[in-house]
Parts: structure tokens; sequence; C-alpha cells
């Protein structure tokens, strides 16, 4: 099935390239980062997690977003979505591979990341967010491949991949939730102690994988003569209707509690992201865009005209992700540090290097992204002539 | 064979490369160092365990001792002779062996290992 | 020892393969030697070290003198930077140590008091809680361990600690012997030869002085400061009725850091 990623237009080889170059510089910079220590980014002791797990966090939501295309087609049997199955595990592939780099380069000592496995704790969700991140990427691995060659041939794919599949779908909603529980059970961290947090991460995914995938599927007709199909596209827009309207409910179920309370500690961090706190409000510009962008993805998504036209289906998506990516992949780590534990705010911004790093991740994720939906794409083709 | 030519060549390369670093060291043997002692070394005769045991595995031992010591509070160890010994790579072993480069690094050098102990725990220091 | 060191090395390889810890392979080889052989055998089981500060005794000179005998004993580096600080034992006033506790009417004493934060030492931590390699623990006497030869620096510890009691080493901290602007601020460094430093990436905090109290000493933050002060500072076993702690905190009224959590803190401020 390899054979067919080495045969390409020459956009398809300038992207990957440009993509490479990208890593290329995001290697140099993590190369500076082990040798300086992580104090060549912008966290602090006080700040002392930042882009790099917030992305994490991010991706972990378009990871386990995949299921949002597995779940009806083989639970409940909605053929349409046979088609584009592959392109959700595929991206749920390359999404997990980000996370896991995510994690790797936030290490302060990365070349005992085998102690996790040396000396298991499973009081640590830690430990249980290695498990499920990595059993999710085998599990796709295998159910996509598999799949994908059975197609091929021509033939079914064998029975015991259905096991993994049904074994995925359940598998995709612990990635997050337990991915939420990393911050939903530390004390004294009241933006995260919050009960609704790992259904807030799961509602904020369900909105921004499929948005992602939506505009992956308008790309992949675009550039090639697979077409995912209308009906696929419309149906992924009502998804992502209703994930985006109970990820805003649940964040204004979280700002109910907070300011009718009156809890100065609930209402800290909401104001430190909002209006800023002690005279530091660097967040507040990015988060209110995040706010006029999510009122924005809500509106075209809930009338039914804009939704159901392509175009304004693909400005809702990508408010969609723009709105779910500020609100996680910024908000969410740097305000759950702030104030910190004695009251006070340290502000923390990632630094060059830092964000040449991010980015060389992500181009690595996009890098397999294409690699995967290339070798899909070149046998939905194939299939189809 | 499709392309049994470019396949044959770039095995030959591959394996060319790969074993570059053996040609280039051939018949350049280095010459393993010899260990050195201190007077303090010298004198004392005994070390933790016998000169053999010491050689082959005193990492070993070191790992043993930061694991006891650390996590389970175990700071003394009694020697074969009922001698007690502070379990300490940088307050007893670096007492007597206070030649780290001559003692340690000659022939952890020569050996291609890098323990990261000196990362965190102090070298005595030596005269030039 | 009825056993050769061969035998031992033996014993110790096998059971490190078998994932035994060190105190098995130790039992393996002479059952009953243990105790001989170290002045601990689980460490200080059943006691519950605590710490108790009198925050009216609490003034510039002790701050000083206790700061700078634990870092430098402990070879804490001043690397004169807020982000990347390093301490095991600093000043905060009284609205930043019990935030949400100080209001417009407080005492004019206790608003202007000085206290001295360390390590809570908590009987039910959360960092020991999400350490995914048990890089830190909780010891049978209730100290809470920092294992810097096993910490991978995922920094779980750090968000779960809600007393801003561990630090972590952003960079190499020996740093300040090289680096021009540094190296005033920290002449010397490492001021203590027979204790390590940290090196980059791996998390520190305060041990209670876990490597004095093992020799029958008492805490070095405790002792600078009751030298200049008496009875500033009183450390013991909250498990035995009759220590002095427990005497004290009888007749004293004392405040612990954020109590509402459940993690329940063992240093104490008299009041």
């Amino acid at each position: 099935m390899l054979d067919t990623v080495l045969k390409g237009k020459q956009g398809y080889w300038g992207w990957l390239i440009f993509l490479l170059a990208i890593m290329g510089v995001g290697l140099g910079c993590y190369l500076y980062q082990f040798q300086e220590g992580l104090r060549i980014t912008g966290m602090s002791r006080d700040v002392s997690w930042g882009f790099y797990i917030a992305q994490f966090t991010y991706l972990v939501g378009v990871a386990a977003s995949g299921v949002m295309v597995v779940l009806p087609y083989y639970l409940h049997d909605y053929k349409a979505f046979g088609r584009i199955t592959i392109l959700g595990e595929f991206l749920a592939i390359a999404a997990v591979t980000m996370c896991i780099l995510f994690i790797f380069v936030d290490l302060g000592n990365p070349v005992r990341i085998m102690n996790v496995l040396l000396y298991p704790t499973p009081n640590s969700i830690l430990f249980w967010d290695m498990i499920v991140l990595n059993g999710y990427l085998l599990l796709n691995l295998f159910i996509g491949w598999n799949v994908l060659s059975a197609e091929r041939k021509g033939t079914h794919y064998p029975s015991w991949v259905k096991v993994l599949i049904y074994i995925s779908i359940p598998w995709a909603f612990s990635i997050h939730t337990v991915t939420a529980f990393l911050y939903a059970g530390l004390p004294g961290r009241h933006y995260w102690l919050s009960a609704i947090l790992a259904a807030r991460f799961l509602a904020s995914a369900f909105c921004s994988g499929p948005a992602l995938l939506l505009l992956l599927c308008l790309i992949v007709r675009k550039v090639s003569k697979f077409d995912p199909g209308k009906e696929q596209i419309r149906t992924l827009g009502g998804i992502i209707a209703y994930a985006m309207l109970l990820n805003v409910f649940f964040f204004i179920l979280e700002l109910f509690t907070a300011f009718y309370s009156q809890i100065p500690g609930h209402m800290h961090s909401f104001q430190f992201l909002f209006s800023g706190l002690e005279g530091h409000g660097r967040l507040a510009p990015w988060m209110w865009t995040a706010a006029g962008f999510a009122f924005v993805a809500v509106l075209l998504l809930v009338i039914p005209a804009t939704r159901r036209k392509e175009d304004t289906l693909a400005i809702a998506c990508v408010s969609v992700i723009i709105a779910t990516w500020i609100d996680k992949g910024l908000g969410l780590v740097i305000g759950g540090f702030t104030p910190n534990p004695f009251g006070r705010v340290t502000d923390y911004w990632p630094t060059t290097p830092e964000i040449l790093i991010t980015l060389g991740v992500w181009a690595t994720g996009f890098f397999i992204l294409t690699v995967l939906y290339k070798m899909a794409v070149s046998i939905k083709e194939e299939v189809g002539a | 064979m499709y392309d049994g030519g470019k396949i044959i060549a770039g095995l030959i390369i591959g394996i060319g490369l790969l074993m570059s670093p053996f040609f280039y060291n051939a018949g350049k043997a280095a010459k393993a160092p010899e260990r050195v002692l201190t007077e303090k070394a010298k004198q004392a005769k005994e070390c933790i365990l016998d000169k053999a045991q010491m050689t082959a595995s005193h990492f070993k031992l070191l790992d043993e001792w930061r694991h006891t010591v650390v996590r389970d509070g175990q700071r003394y160890y009694k020697r074969a002779d009922g001698k007690v010994l502070y379990k300490s790579l940088q307050v007893t072993c670096m007492d007597c062996h206070s030649n780290k480069a001559n003692f340690c690094d000659q022939c952890h050098n020569y050996m291609a290992v890098t323990p990261y102990c000196w990362d965190c725990h102090i070298a005595p220091e030596e005269k030039k | 020892m009825g056993i050769d060191r061969r035998a031992f090395l033996k014993i110790a390889g096998l059971s490190t393969i078998l994932g035994l810890g060190g105190k098995a392979a130790f039992d393996i080889l002479a059952p009953g030697e243990l105790e001989a052989s170290t002045n601990a055998a689980s460490p200080g089981a059943g006691k519950r070290w605590a710490m108790a500060i009198d925050a009216r005794l609490v003034d510039d000179k002790v701050i000083s003198e206790a700061t700078s005998a634990c870092h430098r004993h402990h070879n804490v580096p001043d690397l004169d930077s807020a982000k990347e600080e390093i301490k095991w034992i600093w000043e905060e006033d009284y609205e930043h140590s019990f935030p949400g506790h100080q209001h417009e009417f407080v005492s004019d004493d206790i608003k202007h008091a000085k206290f001295l934060l360390l390590c809570n030492h908590c009987s039910n931590p959360p960092c020991c809680r999400v350490c995914p390699t048990k890089a830190t623990w909780q010891r049978a006497d209730g100290i809470v361990m920092m294992d810097p030869h096993r910490c991978i620096g995922c920094r779980f510890c750090m968000a779960a600690c809600p007393f801003g009691a561990r630090s972590f080493n952003w960079g190499d901290p020996r740093r300040v012997t090289r680096v021009p602007e540094l190296v005033a601020k920290n002449q010397g460094f490492p001021y203590n030869k027979d204790y390590p430093t940290r090196a980059k990436g791996v998390v520190e905090k305060c041990t209670f002085c876990v490597d004095l109290l093992e020799k029958g000493e008492q805490p070095l933050c405790m002792t600078a400061a009751n030298k200049v002060k008496k009875g500033s500072f009183t450390f013991g076993d909250l498990s035995d009725p009759e220590s002095p702690i427990r005497s004290l905190l009888r007749k004293r009224y004392s405040l612990r850091r954020k109590f509402e959590l459940g993690t329940n803190p063992n240093v104490f401020y008299l009041i």
C-alpha cells in the first residue's frame, strides 16, 4: 500500500518538502532545548505547563473525534460514512502521534521516558493516559490499515478487525476523559477542578475534530478524484452543530457556577482570561476573539440555510477550529495556572523556539496525515476507477 | 528481480557505510587504561567488595546504594569484615578515590560509557 | 555475614532483574542483619514528622538565617529570576501565604507578619498521587521525598501541589558558576561539597532534612532559626502525644495553609 505514497503530483511533493522544512526547523530548536533545558520556553515556576501541553490537550480531542464517523457507521449502520471512516481513523493516527510528541518535548528528562513503563504507577493519571493514547494509536493503525487493504483487494476485512473497531469506539471517549482527569483531579486549581471538564473536553473535541475532518474532506475533493460525498459532509455539519452547541452550553454552565456563587477562587481564572487580573490581561483579546468566532460558528451552524451550504459551512468549521483552539490550546492551561497558589499572577507567553518546536510537531502530524490520506485517496480512486 | 543492479549497488554502499568505523579504526586498538589509585586508596587496601567485583560490578553496587539510601532511608552498609560504611558516592567512595579523572573517567572513556552521576554529584577537586 | 560478596552481587543482580527493590535484596542476603547494617529499616515507621513555626517570633534575621542555612546545605542556587527561581524555604506575607483569608480589618501584627513557607509534607499528598514514576512518594514517617534519579520532569507534581512548594530545574543549576551575571551571587557554589546539586529537568523541594534526621539531627532551618530566636521553630513527631510539638499545638492556636483542600499539611503556623 505504501507504493501509492511514492507516486504523486508536484503539489504533493512540494507540500511534503514544505512540511519537512518546518520539521527540520522544529528539530533544530528541539536540539537547542534538549541542550539548554526547558528554560528556553516561556514556562515558569508558576505556569509550569504551557503551549506544549495545551496543544497536546487540543489534539487528544481531534484524535478522539474520529469516533464521530466510526460510531454512526458501525453502531447505527449509517452507510454513507463508510466512505470516510478511513479519513477519520487516519486523522486520529496523525493527531495521537502529535499528542505523544508534545508530551515528549515537554519532558524535562526525555531520556528517562521509559521510567513510566519501568515503574508503572496506576495511581497516576498520566500512566493511564500513556496507556489509552498508545492503545488508541495502535487500534487505529491496525483498523485503518486492514480495512483499507481489504478495500483495495476487493475483499472483506478479517472479522477480528471488527472486534477492534468495537473496542475503539469507547476507547476514543476514554482518551479524552482520561486527559480531562489529568486536570480535573488537582486540588487548588479551580479552573480545572470541575466535574464537567471531561464532558466539556468531549464536546469541544466532537466539534473541533469533525470540523477539521470536514475541511480535509473538502480539500480531498479538490485535489483528487475521490469525492467524500455531499451527504457525508452535510451529516458532519449536523454533528459539528450539536457538539458546538453543547460545548458552548457547558462553558456557560461553568460561568454560571463561578459568577452566581461569587466564590472568588472560582471566578479568578475567568476574570484573568477575559478581563485580566492585577494588570495582567494579555489573554483577554484572545479569549474575546474565541468568543466572537464561537458566536459566528454557532450562528452559521444553527441556521439551516448556512449549515447546508458548503461555503458557509466551511466558514463555520474554520470558526469552530479557531474558537476551540484558543479555548483549549491557550486559555485552558494558562488560565488553570493563574492565579498561582499564592494568588499572584505570572505572565506566560511562548517564546520563539517554543513556537517553532510546536510548529515542528504540527508539521510532523500533517506530514503523517498527508501521507496517510494520499494512500487512502489513491486507493479510493483506484477502486472507484 | 526488478532493478536488481540498483538494489545490489545500494546494499553494498549501505553495508560499506555501516562498516566504515571498523575500517577506519582497523589496526589501531586503543590500549586499556591502567587503574590509578591514590595514596589513600592504596593504604586502605580494602574497598567495599574485593577488587575484581568492584571492577566488574561497581555500578550495580552504586545503583543498589542510591536506591536503598534515597528510597528506603538505609544509609549504612556493613562490609565483609564488619566495618560499617556510609553509603555515599560523593562522601565515601570519592574520599579514597579522589582522582576522578584517572580513576573513573579514563576507564569510562575507554568503555565509551557516560554515567550521569556527575551531573548532580560533586566530584572532588583535583590538582592538575 | 553468612554469605560471600559474590553471592551478594548475584542476589542483588537477580533481584534487580526481578524488579525487587533494594530492601528485598538485603532480606534475601542476610535476614536479621538488615537492622544491624542500617539505622532505619523502614525509616521512621509510625512517626509523623511535623513543623510548627511561631509567626510572632519570625523576623528578618530568622528568615535570612533559616533560608540561607537550608539553601547552602542543599546547594540551592540563586538564579536571579522569578520564573526560574528554585526555593526550598522562603518568605511570604500573610495575604499570599493564606490567600482568601485576609480581610481589610485583619490585625496589624498579622497583616505585617512574615511567614516562612516550605513543603507541607502533607499526610495526603496530591503530588505523590499524580507522579507517574514514583519519583516522589511518601515515606512511612510521612516525609514526602523526591528521587531526582528517577524524575522524568513531567511537572505533574507542580500542577498538583496547591502550595507552590515545588521548583523545577528549567536549566542546569550549575550554570551559576559559569554565567558571569550569576557568578557573583553564587560565590562558592556548590556550597556543600558533601551534598549533590540537581541536574536540569528535575523537580526539587524541601525534604525535612531527611539525611540529617537519619543521623539523629534536626532540620537545618529550625536549628538556624532557633539560634536567632529560641522557640521560633519546633520540629517533632505528631504521633507521640508527649512530643514538644504536640504540647505546643495544645497550647497555641495554629493555622495551616489551605487545610480545606484535605491534603492535611504538617507545617503549622502559630498565631
